[in-house]
């Protein structure tokens, strides 16, 4: 009877076009999608797509995606990817990155698939760190693969459904225990088709008492839409340290679902540095997972946003043992028709004593019709606790402005000066020097509005690829 | 160890503490037969002689009702509601027309005695008008004379339908339609009766307006309606206060509140709230579900919620301010505290429309026992309200380990200039403030009191003068030394 009445329901559910797409994409596609799989992972992607049949993307009156509508995310005739890519030329033929004198190793995703030649699509070196491509890895080490994969994401929603289901690719991480790696890691992710729709995954795993910096890019490097749904996942065992930095910069057309979860073990600290300098949306989704005591988290982010562009925050720090302490400061300038949501949570679990959580949001909006949420929410069931959250939202500060005008300063300088001293709290924790000048760099940049309009440009500087068209309006002549 | 043999004791007491209020009035009362039908509807309208109109408001909400369901947005769990198995009319008999207070029942003197607000002893001394609502409609109005010399109308709601029906047909549903959600609806086709209060132009009234609600008689939901206006220049401070005897089935209570002001006037309205909030193992207590929303319509118009909330087994309640005049302000103050295993959910809503608004929150949620304690607001900022200013302030104070306290802001800004401020705490009572006080020889009990007293003084001034000692008994009867 149950089943019947389950059967109905299922008949009844109405998929949008987008939600088809991929239901069909994945019963067409099943062995292609499970070539590398281990029968666990293709159960796994069973299972997730068995939901989403139920559940479907999330609209707007999920509590989550209330100030985010998930309906526009979807490129107009998209095409789901997630064929290999055949190694063909260098990276920095297709991609100039904007850190400069940075040395660093380079890991890249093209297109959702793992870019490097065959032979070195994954390598271990003398002291066992294994990087490389996610499906290298779980022919190669399964054991360690399946222990970790597909274990720790909260919250299933309809995207996270959809990357467990068909995500081919990604990168992988292994530092085995007492290693701390001396280089940096920097994986750089670029979509260069129009209109994809890819899913990566990543995972990556730090053992006992090891230390990685890990720089994660994401750009794009033509003006096509496209959409980026990734799933990271990220194990932190007793004592490790993860320093990790996100730098956004993508086209306005171009949807970014990212979505982290990171479990940390007793004394594991962890640094999050997020830079959204640019995208059409972006979300960020990031689940900072306590399960041993005396852990630590920073979690700091920086969006500048402008044009129409929109980017959603969601913080989720989840105090599950004694002892731990987590920050979270995020930051933001909206300009022009920008929107922006930030969504903080700290949840301190029953007996999760002498927590310490901060959480603040402050955001600065220029123009009449940008726009911010800002939802810093707070779920307590401990008592021996300190929380404090706070999030403001104003303008620039008119006697600030006065002060250094008075003094000789432009008005356009006085502003310039002082949206760069808002975002100078967040830069100053870059720990690496070159990509501190980078960013800082970047965020200057990006404050005068040139950043942005490298993307209209018609010269391309990134892409030598593209013809350079100048449009005359004759009618201006 | 005997400090925490005498913690335990402390706690001991605070969770045996009986609900002092807890007692059954045996009044004869007229009832409408279990149940919500149209039918209901036309019972509860026709006993109250209602115009058609009325009966057509009435009837038009319950069908929108129909179509809506029980929102579960909030952090509340409760067993389903069977709005079926409610009766949601029932009035104390009339006997005749009342000429004096010695006509006035004896057992409901009584009733008013035990809670402390003898009508006789108001009446003379205080100054404070009170409004009586047993169960669903009012027994008796004092200091009718005074207020009519201003001009000022405040009675029950259904006297002001029989007497100002022009007035009720303006004013009601303008500021909560019975479109705003589940309970407003339910509220709008069954309110059974509550206060109406109008202040002409220009007039200050002279003394505090109060109203006492008791909810009464096993399994009565009490659905009262509240509308108040203050006309041009109009000032009116107005006080509702509310306890209810001991029962074991929970009681459902799903009241609105309507406020308006416009030019230049202003209201405040002050609540104390201790119902029944269950026993210590969580039975029984009032469910509260309470729309309450001000409109502050004219140009420097000003609406201030203060709330003292102990009772209820939920409460469910974001009393809100739309402020629509240029320069008008909200305020919004409120001291939350939950026992046992009471859960609130409660906050407000500033919604800044005109320019020059400024809006103040400040919450202190205070949990014990096994409760939960929410704080949810949220602040809009909308495209044309410019220079809207918002501050607000949400502290929570843990008092055990079992119990929860949640903060969950919204704040929306779609104006750069505004400035919206958000700051908020959650903490147990400091051990160097306790120390403090023990050292110098302030023993455990009384130095929790205190200190709490403080963390809610804030709150408690803005209260007026009576009911500032109520609540502050309040704070203490529910509190004392619930904490080690």
């Amino acid at each position: 009877m149950k089943e019947n009445v389950a059967m109905e329901k299922e008949e009844k559910k109405i998929y949008s076009p987008s939600e088809e797409k991929f239901i069909r994409h994945f019963s067409d596609n099943f062995d292609e999608i499970s070539r590398h799989d281990f029968p666990e992972a293709k159960r796994m992607r069973q299972q997730a797509m068995e939901t989403f049949r139920q559940s479907g993307f999330p609209d707007k009156t999920f509590e989550r995606w209330r100030n985010t509508d998930p309906k526009g995310i979807f490129p107009k005739n998209m095409e789901i990817f997630d064929a290999e890519v055949p190694y063909e030329k260098k990276l920095s033929e297709i991609f100039v990155c904007e850190v400069h004198d940075f040395e660093s190793r380079i890991i890249s995703v093209l297109n959702g698939s793992y870019y490097q030649a065959g032979e070195e699509k994954i390598t271990i070196d003398k002291n066992g760190v294994i990087v490389g491509s996610l499906a290298k890895a779980m022919q190669k080490y399964p054991q360690l693969v399946k222990k970790h994969l597909g274990r720790i994401m909260p919250q299933q929603d309809g995207f996270k459904n959809i990357n467990t289901a068909l995500a081919v690719d990604g990168v992988f991480i292994y530092v085995p225990d007492n290693i701390k790696v001396e280089n940096t890691f920097q994986i750089i992710n670029i979509l260069n088709k129009p209109n994809l729709a890819v899913n990566i995954r990543n995972l990556v795993i730090l053992g006992k008492n090891s230390h990685l910096q890990l720089l994660h890019c994401d750009d794009s490097v033509n003006r096509h839409g496209g959409l980026i749904n990734k799933v990271n996942e990220v194990f932190l065992d007793e004592n490790a340290e993860l320093e990790l930095y996100k730098l956004q910069n993508l086209n306005d057309k171009t949807t970014l679902l990212n979505q982290t979860a990171i479990d940390q073990s007793a004394n594991s600290r962890l640094k999050i540095n997020a830079f959204s300098l640019n995208g059409g949306m972006i979300r960020n989704e990031i689940f900072d997972l306590m399960n041993g005591e005396n852990a630590w988290s920073d979690i700091h982010g920086l969006y500048l946003m402008d044009q129409k562009q929109h980017i959603d925050n969601q913080v989720n720090v989840f105090h599950n043992k004694p002892g731990c302490t987590s920050n979270q400061l995020f930051k933001g300038i909206l300009d022009n028709e920008a929107s922006g949501v930030f969504n903080g949570y700290i949840y301190v679990k029953r007996y999760a004593q002498q927590t310490n959580a901060f959480q603040k949001n402050s955001n600065i909006l220029l123009t009449k019709t940008a726009r911010i949420d800002t939802m810093p929410h707070l779920e307590i069931y401990a008592d021996d606790v300190k929380c404090s959250h706070g999030a403001s939202v104003g303008q620039l500060d008119e006697e600030a402005m006065f002060y250094l005008m008075q003094r000789g300063i432009p008005f356009t300088d006085a502003r310039m000066l002082i949206m760069y001293a808002f975002t100078d709290v967040i830069i100053k924790e870059i720990s690496i020097e070159p990509l501190r000048i980078s960013i800082e760099d970047m965020v200057k940049r990006r404050l005068r509005g040139d950043l942005s309009i490298c993307d209209r440009c018609v010269l391309h500087c990134s892409h030598p690829d593209q013809p350079v068209i100048f449009d005359i309006d004759m009618n201006k002549i | 160890m005997s400090d925490k043999k005498k913690d335990n004791h402390v706690l001991e007491e605070v969770t045996t503490g009986e609900y002092k209020y807890g007692f059954v009035t045996k009044i004869e009362t007229d009832q409408a037969p279990k149940g919500l039908t149209e039918d209901t509807i036309r019972f509860i309208s026709k006993k109250k002689n209602e115009p058609d109109w009325l009966l057509q408001f009435r009837l038009k909400a319950f069908r929108h009702w129909l179509t809506l369901e029980e929102p579960d947005w909030a952090l509340l769990h409760h067993p389903p509601i069977n709005y079926q198995d409610i009766i949601y009319y029932s009035a104390p008999k009339p006997k005749k027309e009342l000429e004096s207070l010695d006509e006035v029942d004896p057992e409901l003197l009584d009733t008013f005695s035990k809670l402390g607000i003898s009508l006789e002893e108001q009446k003379r001394l205080s100054g404070v008008a009170v409004d009586a609502v047993m169960d669903s409609v009012s027994v008796k109005t004092t200091f009718q004379e005074t207020l009519a010399k201003h001009d000022i109308i405040f009675c029950s709601i259904s006297e002001a339908v029989k007497n100002h029906p022009d007035l009720v047909k303006k004013y009601l549903g303008t500021v909560v339609p019975y479109t705003d959600n589940y309970f407003a609806a339910l509220n709008s086709a069954v309110f059974s009766d509550g206060s109406f209060c109008y202040i002409p132009k220009g007039v200050r009234c002279p003394i505090e307006l109060s109203t006492y609600f008791r909810i009464n008689a096993a399994n009565t939901g009490q659905f009262e309606r509240t509308l108040l206006i203050a006309d041009e220049g109009g000032y009116v401070s107005y006080l509702e206060g509310c306890t209810a005897p001991m029962r074991d089935e929970n009681q459902l209570h799903a009241a609105i509140v309507e406020i308006i002001t416009h030019d230049n006037a202003e209201i405040k309205y002050s609540t104390v709230q201790n119902w029944y909030p269950g026993d210590k193992e969580g039975k029984g207590g009032i469910y509260n579900f309470v729309t309450k929303r001000g409109l502050c319509k004219g140009r420097n118009s000003k609406i201030s919620w203060t709330q003292v909330e102990t009772g209820s087994a939920i409460t469910w309640k974001y009393p809100s301010c739309v402020l629509l005049g240029d320069n008008s302000v909200g305020e919004f103050y409120s001291v939350a505290v939950t026992n046992n295993y009471q859960q609130a959910d409660t906050g407000t809503k500033m919604i800044h429309l005109g320019k020059n608004t400024k809006s103040t929150i400040i919450s202190k949620g205070i949990s014990a026992g096994k409760s939960n304690n929410s704080y949810r607001g949220l602040v809009r900022v909308s495209k044309k309200a410019d220079n809207a200013r918002n501050y607000s302030q949400c502290d929570s104070l843990l008092l055990g380990n079992q119990c929860g306290a949640h903060t969950f802001p919204y704040i929306k800004t779609e104006n750069e200039t505004a400035i919206v401020e958000h700051e908020a705490t959650t903490s147990k009572i400091s051990d160097d403030q306790l120390f403090y006080c023990q050292q110098r020889g302030i023993d455990m009990e009384k130095a929790i009191g205190l200190i709490v007293n403080g963390y809610a003084k804030q709150v408690l001034n803005k209260l007026p003068m009576e009911f500032a000692v109520e609540a502050q008994k309040l704070l203490a009867i529910t509190l004392e030394g619930s904490v080690g």
